[in-house]
């Protein structure tokens, strides 16, 4: 049995770059997928409305680690042999593209429906609309929420680590199994994860007050 | 590619035990997980300065780490400290104590919203501290709430998959037996993930329900707020 040093906890700090990495990448194409969702959920017809509104509510209504399953096993299932990584952010961006989808549809609604007519009254075609008129508003009024979801998916990266992708929950695991002392190892890396996601909580509140601000004059 | 179901669904008796922890797990979590909400949002309230922040300490712990290294945590801690737990009463554990600090960060949120001259009419009406904590802050802020307390305990259902990284044999734990027995990968999750999306579902609607069953009162006024506003 090995003790618990500087080697070990080292090992510990490296898997956040992991982390990191991993919620930066599912951010940026779940992001991406989400936004297209946000706008087919907004969609002035309504079988894709309909579609939309299926694929965030059933995204929503099954555990993230399912998501992970069905793509890590079906893929190797149609013969795509994908590196962990990959079905690790596939997977996180589903789930982060449903989630994010839903908060920016409630952004881009709450923005007040008189700007469209507005915008429409300018002769802006629906996507110079979306452009120019909706499009900043509702990303001002998303800052708050998106911020607070990012606190989400940095937590929800720790279930990778059951498809063999070591970041830093399976880091903790991997050194309390060679070192049998888990208060000190899942002290750690809970305390790097609160480091990363405290922030970001206070940000999102922040940004809420600020918001609640500026809107009230 | 060719499916075959017939190994998955012959493991039934399996999966139903599954489906059954999942849902005593989660039960079990939402109702203990609101009353230490409740007892720390008036905790919170009637004693001063040093339990708040004790109270929000905690909650931002909780509410800052994943669900899983506070499992964890539990499983692999608790008998290092001479407290032995079989797999599921850790889940449980850890389950309400994650909970416990979301649904105390929501109900904080509704009984700021509640009016200070509410507690004075209800102190007007010789009301004590107790019937006024009761009636007048905790039932609105919880009927004012209970949308955002509902989606967390959907979230709860599904997090509770993760209790099978320490081996308890709830719906995910039996997926990953039924996966090795039958060597059917995708079908099991397929099967899984599909009466997940129904548990999912149903607790959504049996809270939606619950909800206008427990504050009629309060929801009517909603519904009166709204055709206001649609009018």
């Amino acid at each position: 049995m090995t003790i618990f040093g500087w080697p070990e906890a080292l090992f510990i700090v490296r898997a956040a770059g992991w982390t990191l990495l991993l919620t930066a990448i599912s951010f940026l194409i779940g992001g991406l997928l989400g936004g297209v969702f946000a706008i087919l959920r907004l969609s002035r017809i309504k079988a894709v409305r309909r579609f939309a509104a299926s694929y965030i509510l059933v995204i929503q209504s099954i555990p993230v680690l399912m998501v992970l399953f069905m793509s890590y096993y079906g893929l190797s299932l149609v013969g795509i042999e994908l590196p962990p990584f990959f079905a690790a952010s596939a997977s996180l961006a589903i789930y982060v593209s449903a989630y994010l989808a839903e908060i920016w549809r409630g952004s881009i609604e709450s923005v007040p429906f008189q700007q469209w007519e507005a915008s429409a009254s300018l002769a802006h075609s629906p996507a110079q609309t979306y452009r120019h008129v909706i499009l900043p508003q509702a990303i001002r009024i998303s800052l708050p929420p998106t911020v607070g979801f990012l606190v989400q998916l940095v937590k929800n990266t720790s279930i990778v680590s059951v498809v063999g992708f070591v970041e830093l929950a399976r880091a903790g695991q991997l050194v309390n199994n060679a070192t049998f002392q888990p208060f000190q190892v899942f002290t750690l890396v809970a305390a790097l994860y609160f480091c990363i996601c405290f922030p970001l909580s206070r940000l999102s509140r922040h940004l809420e007050k600020v918001m609640n601000a500026s809107r009230s004059h | 590619m060719q499916f075959q179901f017939e190994p998955v669904l012959a493991e039934a008796d399996r999966i139903l035990n599954g489906v059954l922890l999942t849902i005593g797990l989660s039960f079990g979590a939402i109702v203990l997980g609101l009353a230490l909400a409740i007892l720390l949002v008036a905790a919170k309230s009637l004693f001063g300065r040093w339990v708040g922040l004790l109270v929000d300490a905690y909650v931002e712990l909780m509410r800052n780490t994943p669900f899983l290294v506070q499992l964890f945590m539990l499983f692999f801690g608790l008998p290092l400290l001479g407290i032995r737990m079989s797999g599921t009463e850790a889940a449980l554990l850890a389950m309400t104590l994650n909970l416990g600090a979301y649904a105390t960060e929501i109900i904080r949120a509704g009984v700021d919203s509640i009016h200070r001259s509410q507690l004075e009419a209800g102190v007007s009406l010789a009301m004590t501290e107790r019937q006024v904590f009761q009636h007048v802050v905790l039932m609105p802020a919880l009927a004012r709430v209970w949308p955002a307390l509902s989606s967390q305990f959907v979230l709860m259902l599904l997090a509770s998959s993760i209790c099978s990284f320490i081996a308890v044999p709830e719906l995910s734990g039996t997926a990953a037996i039924i996966e090795q027995n039958t060597f059917r990968s995708f079908e099991t999750y397929i099967v899984v993930t599909i009466i997940y999306l129904v548990l999912a579902l149903t607790l959504k609607v049996a809270l939606l329900w619950l909800g206008r069953k427990i504050f009629p009162r309060l929801s009517s006024v909603d519904r009166l707020d709204a055709k206001a506003e649609a009018a």
